[in-house]
């Protein structure tokens, strides 16, 4: 399952503060859909508005319609936890249960939400996402040892598997690969190109190079100074966006003339 | 050349053998000592006091020290020497205290350390025999019934603060909680004393009304340390229960709580052992009785502080005898509390993150 996200002159707002100012646009399904852009323009704001995330901070809110397949994400009856079900997100830093084991932390989707499952299910369901997020190999030996005793990038890959156990249709990354080495960062990378396969994945990321190499689709935004909010300048297919961008601002973000 | 002249620079001055300053420390003692005695001899008295024993060598000790690693080692390495000397001097000086403290309960309550103390009332006894098990009993018993309301009470308190509060009332509870810390325990028993005369009109006595007056004291110092462990807890982890589709409250329950769950615990226990010894709110309203007395709803119960502090203030005709039972009735108490903080680092090993 993956679904098609349709921003529609989105708003987000810290309070009174606009932070994100009149986003408009289409999140394609089984497809990786980048979001670039300055330190504090809005993006890690935005894609957390994607599964109501924002909302854990006091008096933060939403103007204008996100469509999740045509359902609208903060309709009156929508209750968040569901979305948040629907939505899985990695964090930059890695985020694992301290107090749970490896295999605890696969299911933690599940035994937080006081789900029962039989052991077969639950061994099956661990190996599964485990498998998915390629880390099967790496910890099948101590599934039952802490999360924490893991590398940052096995953690971070855990924090994956941990997301997709619960099979949503959308994962959200915000800059998942920040805190981590290279060659973790290029286990990260391959397992989104993978993970695209089955679900819609939105990254933030601020390594243009990442973008442009496992983005389909990228984002960029820009913010015109400190107080004002961030917008979404330009949004098109990734080679556009690197190699002819319609904007100055891309051009000049991407060819890394600030920023 | 270069090689040599870059060694050079790094090489600092010679040290002190390691031998030097624990030898010197012995050393300089000694001679202390034997200084005193030979003065003390020429007194014509044998008794040699020990502090200006300590006082002379540990000054003698330092300023040697001080000097000759100046002339050895070199500036930095003096100042160190001498700050070292400063610090272990106030670790040993409030260590005194407690170990002297220990001391003297042990050398003084082992005396009627025996069983009859534990098994016996001191229901009819007047003079030797005769025992604290009522006195222990009803401190178990009070400070149980206290922790049980406490506990929840001061766990849910502090987790409303952390995870909910926001605006006004929350900025209220944290500032009678911050109030009610430095409430004088003789107040809390005047609360529970004339709470319980509402319903049970004056001159009432009640174990549970020392249980309530313990849990006014013990209630903000469950809530401080409990806020303490819940703010420690990494946002982060929230936020991954939240991407999962965790309600708060299960996000709490699951995530946050277990996370803070072995410094709760050691934080429980230190409020516990902050009470356990409280003796005047309970010489007010759970009086004081020489008779076992099972049941905290009902009439006087006797606890272990006003066990101490009645053998001691009213002692009867055998006055060692009732001295000797007030160090006992002390050194049981310091034992409970002992085994309370053993049991707090138990919890805290078993329950901690791991990794």
């Amino acid at each position: 399952m993956s679904k098609r996200i349709e921003l529609k002159s989105l708003d987000v707002y810290y309070s009174s503060f606009l932070a994100v100012q009149d986003v408009n646009m289409v999140i394609e399904p089984k497809a990786i859909t980048a979001f670039i852009g300055p330190s504090g323009c809005g993006k890690s704001t935005l894609i957390r508005t994607l599964n109501r995330m924002h909302e854990v901070i006091p008096g933060a809110r939403v103007e204008g319609q996100l469509l999740m397949d045509g359902e609208d994400v903060y309709g009156p009856d929508v209750d968040p936890v569901r979305v948040r079900r629907q939505v899985g997100m990695v964090f930059q830093r890695p985020n694992p249960f301290p107090t749970m084991s490896i295999k605890d932390n696969v299911l933690s989707g599940y035994k937080l939400n006081n789900s029962k499952m039989s052991k077969t299910e639950a061994e099956e369901l661990t190996e599964k996402a485990l498998v998915g997020a390629n880390l099967w190999n790496e910890v099948k030996d101590r599934l039952d040892k802490p999360g924490s005793g893991l590398s940052g990038g096995q953690q971070q890959r855990l924090c994956i598997a941990r997301a997709i156990a619960v099979e949503p249709d959308v994962i959200l990354m915000d800059e998942p690969t920040s805190a981590l080495d290279p060659i973790s960062t290029a286990a990260i990378e391959d397992l989104a190109v993978e993970l695209k396969e089955k679900f819609t994945v939105v990254i933030v990321t601020h390594n243009m190079q990442q973008a442009s190499r496992i983005s389909d689709m990228t984002a960029f935004f820009n913010i015109a100074g400190t107080g004002m909010p961030g917008k979404l300048i330009e949004y098109d297919k990734t080679e556009k966006i690197f190699s002819n961008p319609g904007q100055q601002q891309t051009e000049d973000y991407v060819s890394g003339r600030f920023g | 050349m270069a090689t040599s002249q870059l060694q050079s620079t790094f090489q600092g001055t010679r040290d002190l053998p390691r031998w030097v300053s624990p030898l010197m420390l012995v050393g300089f003692f000694l001679t202390s000592f034997f200084l005193q005695s030979a003065l003390a001899s020429g007194a014509d008295s044998v008794e040699i006091n020990l502090v200006p024993v300590a006082v002379f060598g540990l000054l003698g000790y330092a300023v040697t020290l001080y000097v000759l690693s100046r002339i050895v080692e070199g500036v930095r390495k003096a100042t160190d020497r001498l700050v070292t000397t400063l610090v272990s001097t106030a670790f040993a000086l409030a260590l005194i205290p407690l170990i002297s403290l220990a001391y003297t309960v042990v050398t003084n309550g082992v005396a009627r350390f025996d069983m009859e103390f534990f098994t016996f009332s001191m229901r009819n006894v007047v003079g030797e025999g005769g025992g604290a098990l009522h006195a222990i009993v009803g401190t178990l018993e009070i400070t149980g019934i206290a922790t049980l309301i406490s506990v929840p009470v001061g766990i849910l308190a502090a987790i409303y603060l952390i995870e909910y509060g926001r605006g006004t009332i929350a900025r209220l509870v944290t500032f009678f909680v911050d109030v009610m810390t430095g409430v004088p325990s003789i107040v809390a028993g005047l609360f529970a004393y004339a709470l319980f005369v509402i319903f049970f009109g004056p001159g009432v006595r009640m174990g549970l009304g020392g249980a309530i007056a313990l849990s006014v004291l013990m209630i903000p110092v469950v809530i401080r340390a409990t806020e303490e462990m819940l703010k420690i807890v990494p946002n982060e982890l929230r936020e991954a229960a939240y991407a999962l589709g965790v309600p708060k409250w299960l996000t709490v329950l699951k995530v946050v709580l277990p996370t803070a769950l072995a410094g709760i615990a050691t934080g429980v226990m230190i409020a516990i052992a902050r009470v356990i010894g409280e003796t005047a709110p309970l010489l007010l309203i759970a009086g004081f009785t020489a008779s076992m007395n099972y049941n905290p709803f009902d009439e006087r119960m006797m606890t272990l502080p006003v066990f101490v502090y009645t053998s001691y203030a009213n002692q009867g005709v055998d006055m060692q005898a009732y001295v000797d039972r007030a160090w006992a009735g002390a050194l049981t108490l310091m034992i409970i509390v002992m085994v309370l903080n053993l049991v707090a680092r138990l919890i805290s090993k078993y329950f901690s993150p791991k990794g």
